[in-house]
């Protein structure tokens, strides 16, 4: 299948282009929200609200006996927002830490989800069928009707994000500042949480409970790679969630039997692994260069610096030292042979027939300035 | 009751205790969410090892979810070294991978054989009992029972034999290093620890409620007892009260069985959250109101006190005057004084208020402090 075929499939193939639209709106909500999550240090808060979001959506069903999308997303949405009240209640309250009341409100709530989803599963009637798609997330069952609900809920995330920015930027950054300036910093705290949630609920119908947790960390974390700037790394996350969303939803057409939510995962977590080594400044592989390179040099000025000082122990300056002499002195035995060279193409020392060296003219200038800069940093 | 019913009882409740031993550490360590990394990303293990051996309860198989579980500990840690990402971040990376792997592998190729991502995701302890343990064709109970008592004899035994450095390295890490300790190597003990448990534990509760089992009744003994020993004993106590009552309520409305575990395990730590002795929240309540009103008496000894002897002493030391002086409303007032009047701080005459010699030596150490 070639690529103009992919994209005439992503136009017009009708569940391709429902399954690449949500996706492609839910990776772009949860990879905002999760900027402020990571900054805010709650990057597992996402796991916790989507976990606990299962009871509410067994209990919407309960209550109204229909699986309208509307429903579903407001029953998931008070039960994770319950769950995220009930953890920094706990944490407040009592000496429990906050990992603990993570895990705890997490598994029980989704324990009572799975009972409540069980209960379900034994009532009479079966328009039940399908609750489950919520656990692993089932994008292709994705109706137009989901997709437009999900786009409406998104778009009023967006757009709190951005009537609020400046207040959601200081409260990630600095929260005492922001009370001091006056600002109701609990009701900040509580609407960021609140689209938080509503970002984490709008996705759990395409990749599922379990693994709507990465997409709200995993967007983050790669756009904090490229830039130190908020503004830049939430459009950047919103860009990564889209990519890996739709890319997702098209690699798992083109293949049987690959469910749609892992592969959006992996797809975004290839982007993180990426940006992890290659993002320009942090990037671990220009890191390893930088490390490199500054070994290189010391190494480098230790020789010239050793041959300087035997230079000094001798009227001539000029007098031919053995390998072996310079090996002693220096602290990296297996860099001097490389480091001479180097030297010697930098016309700073000079080789003298039967593995001899000797500073030049030029080396004992350079020498005597490194000296002379590290005399002044001290 | 059936012999099933009994069975899956001992289970649960050799679960619960198995889980709730590594469990306390993890919650003391702060460290409760790596075992919901570990009990997610084993499913990778599980599924890799399923491929070759077949058979869900091989030792092969457990020995590769495990190793799996040590492989995320791993992960998080390498990726919390590079000093990119905060641990919390690095947690919510690596399991979802792992994870995603895993339910790629079962959709892709186990179609046909006997393995799906809801059992382990969500476990099926009703089934356990049909999994029989056979020597020599001798019947000797369900498979799950026997591996999950194994597994619970290594948590108990090690952490018995470990105790000291266990103990040690938990509540400071930094003197278990200067002693010797190694305080990496218990870390990646325990976290195997952690691992082998989730494991053995997955086919009966599932792997995400294993984390309930792990994190619910340490945390709720957390807040009985200041000990460890107490703390590892309450939990054991709790998870299985937890396991057991849960069993009950799911047959009772024919429910899953783990979600009812899981479920029960939160209504115990809720109750002790609210009624426990010392930290519950109605403990701290009351409290705070003893001390309310203890301040309040203390208040007005003082304010008695100062004006004792002097000439407006007539005029302060009345009982219509705190109104003024204090901005006590009439009730408080009254209650306060009735108050101070029963624990012999203070007489009242026609509303002229006297400190008794002891009202007089509390408001003094008050004064002083």
């Amino acid at each position: 299948m070639n690529i103009a075929e992919v994209l005439h499939n992503l136009l017009f193939d009708y569940t391709l282009r429902t399954v690449a639209l949500g996706a492609g709106i839910l990776g772009i909500v949860s990879g905002a929200l999760g900027c402020f999550a990571m900054l805010r240090r709650q990057s597992l808060l996402g796991d916790s609200v989507s976990h606990t979001a299962l009871p509410g959506i067994a209990v919407a069903f309960l209550l109204t006996g229909t699986k309208s999308p509307v429903m579903m997303i407001l029953g998931a949405a008070v039960a994770g927002w319950l769950g995220t009240y009930a953890v920094i209640q706990i944490v407040r309250r009592s000496r429990i830490k906050t990992d603990t009341a993570l895990g705890l409100i997490l598994s029980v709530f989704f324990g009572f989800g799975l009972v409540l989803l069980t209960y379900i599963q034994k009532l009479p009637n079966s328009r039940q069928a399908g609750l489950e798609k919520f656990l692993f997330g089932q994008a292709s069952a994705l109706l137009v009707e989901d997709v437009i609900t999900m786009g409406i809920l998104g778009g009023i995330v967006i757009l709190t994000l951005f009537f609020f920015w400046k207040e959601f930027k200081l409260l990630s950054f600095d929260p005492d500042f922001l009370e001091i300036l006056g600002f109701p910093v609990r009701w900040i705290e509580s609407l960021l949480t609140l689209i938080l949630v509503i970002a984490i609920v709008i996705g759990l119908q395409t990749v599922g409970v379990v693994l709507m947790s990465a997409m709200v960390v995993a967007p983050a974390a790669a756009a904090r790679q490229w830039t130190d700037r908020l503004s830049l790394m939430v459009v950047l996350a919103a860009l990564f969630g889209a990519i890996s969303g739709i890319a997702g939803a098209v690699i798992s057409s083109l293949t049987a039997h690959l469910p749609t939510g892992p592969t959006i995962v992996l797809c975004i977590s290839a982007i993180v692994i990426i940006s992890i080594t290659l993002a320009p400044n942090r990037g671990l592989f220009w890191k390893w260069l930088r490390q490199l390179n500054d070994r290189r040099r010391l190494a480098l000025e230790a020789v010239l610096l050793d041959l300087y000082e035997l230079s000094r122990q001798h009227a001539d300056p000029q007098h031919p030292h053995s390998v072996e002499t310079i090996r002693t002195m220096s602290f990296h035995t297996a860099r001097v042979d490389k480091s001479l060279e180097i030297l010697e193409e930098k016309n700073l020392a000079r080789r003298i027939p039967g593995e001899y060296w000797a500073i030049t003219d030029m080396g004992r200038a350079e020498a005597e300035k490194s000296i002379q800069n590290m005399e002044r940093r001290t | 009751m059936s012999m099933a019913q009994i069975e899956i009882q001992l289970i649960a409740a050799v679960v619960a205790a198995a889980c709730a031993l590594p469990g306390v550490f993890l919650v003391l360590r702060r460290t409760a969410m790596m075992s919901d990394a570990i009990s997610h990303s084993i499913l990778f293990g599980i599924v890799l090892a399923f491929f070759i051996t077949e058979d869900l309860t091989s030792p092969f198989l457990i020995i590769a979810a495990t190793l799996t579980g040590v492989l995320t500990v791993s992960l998080v840690e390498l990726l919390g070294k590079t000093g990119l990402l905060k641990e919390d971040a690095s947690i919510g990376l690596v399991f979802p991978v792992l994870f995603s792997i895993g339910v790629i592998l079962v959709a892709r190729y186990a179609g046909d054989v006997h393995l799906d991502t809801d059992a382990i995701l969500l476990g099926e302890l009703a089934f356990a009992p049909f999994n029989r343990f056979e020597i020599f064709g001798v019947d000797i109970g369900p498979k799950s029972l026997w591996l999950m008592s194994g597994i619970f004899l290594i948590d108990a035994l090690f952490i018995f034999l470990f105790y000291k450095e266990l103990k040690l390295s938990t509540f400071d890490s930094a003197l278990a290093a200067s002693l010797g300790f190694a305080p990496g190597m218990i870390h990646y003990a325990l976290m195997t620890l952690v691992s082998i448990t989730a494991v053995g534990a997955f086919d009966a509760v599932g792997s995400i409620l294993v984390v309930a089992l792990m994190v619910a009744p340490p945390a709720s003994a957390y807040l009985l007892t200041d000990r460890l020993k107490w703390m590892l004993l309450l939990s054991v106590g709790l998870g299985i009260a937890g396991a057991l009552s849960g069993f009950w309520i799911a047959t009772l409305f024919d429910v899953s069985i783990s979600g009812a575990m899981a479920s029960m395990s939160g209504v115990v730590f809720l109750l002790i959250f609210l009624f426990a002795p010392d930290r519950g929240l109605i403990a701290a309540a009351r409290r705070k109101m003893r001390q309310r009103w203890e301040f309040a008496q203390t208040m007005l000894a003082i304010h008695l006190f100062t004006h004792e002897g002097l000439p407006e002493a007539n005029r302060e030391n009345r009982f219509d005057h705190l109104d003024e002086h204090l901005r006590w409303n009439e009730p408080f007032s009254r209650r306060v004084v009735s108050l101070a009047e029963k624990n012999g701080l203070l007489r009242q005459t026609n509303g002229f208020l006297e400190l008794t010699p002891s009202g007089r030596e509390n408001a003094r150490k008050a004064i002083v402090r």
